[in-house]
């Protein structure tokens, strides 16, 4: 048998070690090779690996019956006792998301970083993207507990430099606080597994849902519970743990907020979800404690408070930000259902959610890169309502661009966000919460206030003297950030995806927490 | 009281972390208060996992009680990581001096209060 021959039949088998280890080898590559332009060519061809490989792996879940699971064994080492590579629909579908804006996010961050970021520093930047997309893969594809700690740990320290590559000296200040709010987050994750290990003896989370089902509820069990949860509610920014998230994604560079706003807190949020449903268990997590309740509470603070304080932002990056807080309110609020269909919410805003904020602060990243170059530099990366005044004719794609994703924010039929509520309306009224609905359509008014004010001064406002001109951004940041806008009408009309694989992984969820 | 002796180290050591962390406006001193938090939970793994008379786990006809290994090779791994956060905390913190001039928390809020004020201030700009 030829090598060729060789590979191609071993390559399908091990697609779960390459979807991370593909990334992994391209952040050295990018240190070694000290060139920005070799260190783009490795980590986006590595990106795209890396989507490819998620493809890949959706189609081989496809292929098992309902509720089939890929298990790789790294090493050979058979789970528990080897660490355990574990693909299910719900993974799946959470390593297309990152895996897929990575592939649309480093293309588009060539043309934008240039402004931004000093050129001997561009090396950096792609190294610590790619250690950033390995780690957040590594987390979603893992069914070791400490391995998740280990990834996590990844994907936030890369982060942490890659927020500290903004130009303002805020990102600094920025990049510091989220390093000591995230490092109380994963400790808290790291003690609340420490006392899983310590009541189960194991790590790997199939092996110990199978011990937590066979033994008693006790203290050490709900304080890992407790414990993790506020662990990853730090992580995943749930209102009122959010601190960190506005200044982080105001001052990074534009292709990292673009990058975490649709990927890092998504992927806390499968943590979440993969600790409740596929570790505990439905009967720990919501009939012990009142945790539906808090989850509940803090959801509608977050998708009041949260969106109620972006209206007021001057800064549109920020603006955004609290916006962020909000919808993730949106996807805690299906959690705390405890049904198939508000998880099946959870999981497709946690989705759809993600394209639309990319192709937002993609957006905007388009409004810096052009305003960057006649700008002055101090404050070249702050866009404020005062410098968007009539931008609506200077960069007419971009601001329809935006108006399309913010439409999505509100809910509006025809994009994504609308299908995302929709099914969490469907959750409210079959568990017979029919205020939520007023709830969650009120606080979509909320959206409206923020997006309108964005219409407002784009469209409405006249634009400074001498600044009349047509100005659009070029098409190597209009391209990536169209592609988005595209999936969020797509996903709002054909929900065959979307919709299909949340439904069918939240039923396994459901079936493999009872 | 004297067998849960390494639960109650680990618990004060844990809450005095957090509470530096917390109350310290230094940036220095924040990082060595989540530095000390950090060490806690290492003796939260390591300790349990010790035995008292036990060995390392290699099998001998003389021995048969032993300690259990993974919690070291796991706390290993947990202090790669602590020390790869304090470096980066160390690092953002000289960066910080150097564009802020000062480590001090509130004093950097007060700075940046005065550039977002006068951000506010120029509105239209050319």
């Amino acid at each position: 048998m030829s090598l060729t021959q060789h590979l191609s039949a071993q390559l399908p088998a091990h697609l779960p070690a390459l979807q991370v280890v593909l990334p992994l080898l391209s952040a050295p590559l990018a240190v070694l090779l000290r060139h920005g332009g070799f260190a783009f060519a490795i980590v986006t061809a590595a990106a795209w690996a890396a989507f490819a490989t998620a493809i890949g792996l959706w189609l081989q879940v496809g292929q098992l019956e309902p509720g089939g699971v890929i298990s790789y064994h790294i090493g050979s080492w058979a789970p528990p006792w080897g660490i355990e590579y574990r693909v299910d629909r719900l993974a799946s579908f959470v390593l297309l998301l990152v895996s897929g804006t990575a592939a649309v996010v480093l293309p588009w961050s060539r043309a934008s970083i240039a402004r931004e970021i000093p050129p001997e520093r561009h090396y950096l930047f792609y190294a610590m993207f790619g250690l950033c997309l390995t780690g957040l893969l590594g987390i979603t594809i893992t069914g070791d507990a400490f391995n998740i700690f280990v990834f996590l740990e990844i994907s936030s320290l890369s982060t942490y430099v890659l927020i500290a590559l903004g130009q303002d000296r805020r990102a600094l200040a920025a990049a510091y606080r989220y390093l000591i709010m995230g490092s109380i987050g994963a400790t808290f994750i790291v003690i609340g597994i420490g006392f899983l290990y310590l009541m189960t003896g194991t790590l790997n989370l199939a092996d110990m849902a199978v011990r937590l089902r066979a033994m008693e509820s006790s203290r050490p069990v709900l304080a890992a519970l407790a414990f993790l949860t506020v662990g990853i509610s730090l992580k995943l920014a749930l209102f009122p743990l959010h601190q960190w998230l506005p200044n982080a994604y105001t001052y990074a560079p534009s292709a990292v907020t673009a990058f975490l706003a649709a990927t890092a807190t998504k992927v806390s949020v499968y943590v979440l979800i993969r600790f409740y449903f596929s570790v505990f268990g439905e009967s720990l997590v919501f009939h012990e404690l009142p945790l539906p309740q808090i989850m509940l509470w803090l959801s509608l603070f977050a998708m009041f408070a949260a969106s109620f304080i972006a209206i007021f932002q001057d800064n549109l990056k920020r603006l955004f930000a609290y916006s962020s807080v909000g919808q993730i309110g949106y996807i805690t609020l299906g959690l705390s259902f405890d049904s198939v269909h508000g998880l099946t919410a959870s999981i497709i805003h946690l989705f759809n959610h993600g394209i639309t904020k990319g192709a937002i602060f993609l957006l905007i990243g388009g409004i810096v890169a052009v305003s960057a170059v006649r700008g002055a530099p101090s404050m070249s990366t702050t866009v404020t309502f005062a410098r968007i005044a009539g931008l609506g004719k200077r960069m007419p794609l971009t601001c329809f661009g935006i108006v399309i994703a913010g439409l999505s924010l509100i809910g509006v039929p025809g994009t994504a966000g609308f299908i995302s509520k929709w099914y969490l309306i469907v959750a409210a009224l079959e568990a017979e919460q029919y205020w939520l609905v007023g709830a969650i359509l009120l606080s979509s008014l909320l959206a409206v206030a923020y997006v309108w004010r964005f219409v407002e001064a784009a469209y409405f406002r006249p634009p400074p003297a001498g600044h009349e001109s047509r100005n659009e951004a070029s098409l190597a940041l209009l391209i990536p950030a169209w592609v988005l806008v595209a999936a969020t009408l797509w996903f709002g009309l054909d929900t065959s995806f979307t919709v299909g694989s949340a439904l069918e992984a939240a039923q396994q969820l459901v079936r493999s927490g009872q | 009281m004297i067998e849960h002796f390494s639960y109650i180290v680990t618990v004060f050591l844990m809450i005095t972390g957090l509470f530096i962390v917390m109350a310290r406006g230094n940036l220095i001193k924040k990082l060595i208060g989540l530095s000390v938090f950090q060490t806690s939970v290492y003796l939260l793994y390591v300790a349990p996992g010790k035995l008292v008379g036990g060995t390392a786990p290699i099998l001998a006809p003389q021995y048969s009680v032993y300690s259990n290994p993974l919690p070291h090779v796991l706390i290993l791994t947990a202090i790669v990581v602590g020390v790869a956060t304090l470096a980066l905390g160390l690092a953002l913190a000289v960066r910080i001096r150097e564009a802020y001039g000062t480590i001090e928390e509130d004093e950097i809020t007060e700075l940046d209060n005065k550039v977002e004020v006068l951000e506010e201030q120029t509105g239209p700009r050319p």
